[in-house]
């Protein structure tokens, strides 16, 4: 029976884990290398790596950190952070990536998914989306120029990328990232159901329940989180966890109903 | 015993070779004809659309070697996805003609409900009939699967197993010395593990 993917994201800055609360307040977590082990031991679906700083600095996630995730993980990952070339896409997935993910690029060049798309398939290609909302209530995508005609249309670019040929797009909510206070479930049901390829829910999963509504209710493929997978209790301590065999059993059983 | 892990610029062949090798095996990742005539088993993995797959074996000139060491040779094979997938009569993805070994054709996946495409999850397997191959596994563990086409229309008496997303499909498939998963074994945890060992040391006859 088909099960929707529970997906530990992890920001790198450089070599080292850290977690922000919308996009700031950066704080240092761990390594990374030591996090695929337990989330190895917790056998997690799926990891995915962002580098949040590589497009600003104008290189890419590293290939040395891929390298060694990829000799740990028993499970399949993504990575994403500054890919702007078929060139970054093979070295990455030489390095042991299933996936990569691309986002900076993916606003100020829509055709390079489609490059990508016929170069490596489909079901290697993910874009992550940005959003937030103006002050006003309205949804912008973060990274797309200010003058491009789809910068407070989501939707419409969504459906842009799924005609482009990637195989899965994250969603990530900037207001909610580190809340932990649920996902927007409005914003992630309107782009999940315009779409017919998976989206992936990000930014504000603070309880199990969560994951729930997003895939019940907003009809997300697979739920991402942050911080409920790093953290522990009230104070934030860093523990890394996951779901149990029960509670990852019980959101397949909801999707069927 | 050597594996070798055909290389033919298809995907992530790392994956497959870090679990081989932690699985303590003798494995190399290789598109050289005389590592595929030295090794005892053939892994032949792959993502990435089935015309560019079978063109880049034609291209890297491995289509006769792997027929021979598998047909004349006898000599196992195993494909992973879209290695699966051309073992095949042929795919609606393209053009090309697959190895033709398993009677079988590959379609897309057909959208009918609130399920997306590609099929990308975690999902369990229902066997056909009772094969060594998976000794140890049971109907409750969970492979990860990543595709848009699958088999269909596949001779029953080649069906190792069916899995369920939208509707039933074939995910795997065996005749003889010839193996085919659509999930992907070397990124499916500890049942993954076992399926691949199951592989490697069945004695083929």
């Amino acid at each position: 029976m088909y099960r929707p993917r529970i997906i530990p994201v992890m920001l790198l800055k450089g070599e080292g884990l850290t977690k922000t609360i919308k996009f700031k307040n950066e704080r240092y977590i761990g390594d990374p290398i030591n996090a695929v082990k337990i989330f190895n031991d917790l056998r997690a679906d799926e990891l995915v790596f962002l580098d949040i700083l590589a497009s600003k600095e104008k290189r890419t996630i590293s290939l040395d950190l891929i390298r060694e995730v990829g000799e740990e993980a028993n499970m399949p990952f993504a990575a994403g952070g500054g890919i702007k070339s078929i060139q970054n896409i093979k070295e990455i997935i030489n390095a042991g990536a299933e996936k990569v993910i691309i986002n900076t690029a993916a606003c100020l060049n829509i055709d390079f998914i489609e490059k990508a798309s016929n170069e490596f398939g489909k079901s290697t290609i993910v874009v992550c989306i940005d959003i937030k909302k103006s002050k006003f209530g309205k949804y912008k995508i973060l990274n797309l120029p200010r003058t491009h005609p789809l910068k407070n249309n989501p939707i419409e670019f969504a459906k842009l990328i799924e005609l482009k040929g990637a195989g899965e797009i994250i969603v990530q909510s900037v207001d909610n990232d580190g809340v932990m206070k649920g996902y927007d479930y409005k914003l992630l049901k309107t782009v999940s159901d315009a779409v017919s390829i998976p989206v992936i829910s990000l930014g504000g999963a603070g309880s199990i329940s969560d994951f729930e509504k997003a895939i019940n209710n907003s009809h997300v493929s697979a739920v991402g989180a942050g911080s409920l997978f790093i953290y522990h209790g009230s104070r934030r301590g860093i523990l890394i966890n996951y779901l149990n065999y029960e509670e990852k059993n019980h959101l397949k059983i909801q999707q069927n109903e | 015993m050597k594996v070798v892990v055909i290389d033919y610029g298809m995907g992530n062949l790392r994956s497959v070779y870090n679990t081989v090798f932690r699985l303590g095996y003798s494995v190399k990742v290789s598109s050289e004809i005389c590592d595929i005539n030295n090794a005892d088993k053939i892994i032949l993995p792959g993502v990435g659309h089935f015309n560019n797959g079978m063109k880049n074996l034609t291209r890297f000139n491995l289509l006769d070697t792997i027929k021979e060491n598998v047909i004349t040779k006898q000599k196992p094979i195993l494909g992973i996805c879209l290695g699966m997938q051309m073992l095949a009569d042929f795919s609606e993805e393209g053009n090309q003609k697959g190895f033709g070994w398993i009677d079988s054709e590959v379609i897309s996946f057909n959208r009918i409900n609130h399920l997306k495409v590609p099929h990308m999850g975690w999902n369990t397997l229902d066997f056909g009939h009772k094969s060594p191959l998976f000794n140890g596994i049971n109907n409750q563990d969970e492979f990860y699967f990543a595709h848009t086409f699958h088999f269909n229309k596949t001779n029953k008496n080649q069906i190792l197993a069916t899995s369920n997303y939208i509707y039933d499909f074939t995910s795997a498939v065996t005749k003889e010395n010839i193996v085919g998963f659509q999930f992907h074994p070397e990124k499916s945890h500890e049942s993954g593990r076992i399926l691949l060992k199951n592989f490697l040391d069945y004695h083929y006859v």
